[in-house]
């Protein structure tokens, strides 16, 4: 592929950064990348996968937007109120580049769709807002061998950590399995601030964009943990997989997420 | 001595369940690592601090 001059000039301070260049804009330009939820960690995401030139971003959501969405949800516009997020973020991602390529997946990712949905990615980023769902798809990644990144947010804390196949832990060796309802609060339940899904969204973006580089080191056998509160952040280092782990452990009992579906339906009540 | 997330804490002798009830921990939503390896949901009623560990917890939420 050729980069044109309107490209060189909107990727000017990426061809100056050594782990980038021509080279790796390329590589970007030509990367696929799936979201999958288009809420507030979805949000910082796509709109900087989009900035940063990743050709053709997957976006997977089945809700519409609504107006308590807009304080963290800032992909949204008001005016966009009762759309399909993945429309309102299409037209966020086509108004800061019209030349990135989006692919829509208006539907619940469930275990019978979501292995055909990711094997078209080279990488992909988990921006959805329950336990239950982040293990599908963490099940479906590993057995599928995808790269992708984890994270969650509530309140003014949140997690990230990547997931490469051989390289690291996934989250089923960190957690075990998907915590009952009594163990776990929600957004709308708790609250969440805007700004600290910004980060972790953003957190998000940065390894997906260094994984398809292939620059730096990864969250992978590490989990970044941000206290926006206190203004703590960690990166700790947990770098052996679970060998007992029931996905991607040496003798893995669920092989298969349709299998395993009963795990993956949301038990809790909440927005 | 135990090191747990950085601090010195005098606990040896507690299993994981133990410590991280006491220390509020929601057993369901942290990562435990001992002297670098995963231990097990499984094990974290068996599995006893002992002088010298060194342990971090994480805890993981799951909003988005
Ligand atoms: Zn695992």
């Amino acid at each position: 592929m050729i980069i044109g001059k309107d490209q060189a000039q909107r990727y000017a301070r990426h061809f100056v950064l050594k782990e980038i260049g021509a080279a790796g804009q390329k590589k970007l330009l030509q990367s696929k990348v799936l979201v999958i939820g288009a809420g507030a960690l979805g949000s910082a995401s796509i709109i900087y996968l989009a900035a940063a030139g990743v050709g053709t971003i997957g976006i997977a959501d089945y809700d519409t937007v609504e107006i308590s969405n807009l304080q963290r949800q800032v992909i949204h516009r008001k005016d966009r109120t009762g759309m399909k997020k993945t429309a309102s973020a299409e037209l966020s991602v086509k108004e800061l580049d019209p030349d990135i390529n989006v692919c829509r997946h208006d539907e619940m990712i469930t275990p019978d769709n979501i292995g055909g949905i990711i094997s078209g990615y080279d990488f992909v980023i988990d921006c959805t807002d329950r336990f239950e769902t982040k293990f599908l798809i963490n099940d479906a990644c590993v057995i599928s061998k995808k790269p992708y990144c984890h994270a969650g947010v509530v309140r003014f804390e949140g997690q990230a950590m990547t997931y490469v196949p051989d390289k690291g832990p996934c989250l089923r060796c960190l957690l075990g399995g998907v915590p009952s309802p009594e163990d776990t609060v929600t957004c709308a339940e708790a609250g969440v601030l805007g700004a600290v899904t910004g980060i972790i969204g953003s957190v998000q973006a940065l390894e997906a964009i260094k994984y398809i580089l292939g620059a730096g080191e990864l969250l992978t056998g590490r989990v970044f943990t941000i206290d926006g509160l206190g203004m703590n952040t960690k990166v700790t280092s947990i770098p052996h997989p679970d060998p007992g782990c029931s996905v991607c452990g040496n003798s893995p009992s669920i092989m298969s997420v349709m299998d395993n579906r009963k795990e993956y339906e949301i038990r809790s009540c909440s927005l | 001595m135990i090191i747990i997330n950085g601090n010195e804490l005098d606990v040896s002798g507690k299993t994981v369940s133990q410590y991280l009830r006491e220390a509020n921990y929601t057993t369901a939503r942290v990562a435990v690592e001992i002297n670098g390896d995963i231990v097990p949901k499984s094990e974290y009623d068996e599995v006893v601090l002992n002088d010298g560990d060194t342990v971090e917890i994480v805890s993981f939420v799951g909003g988005g």
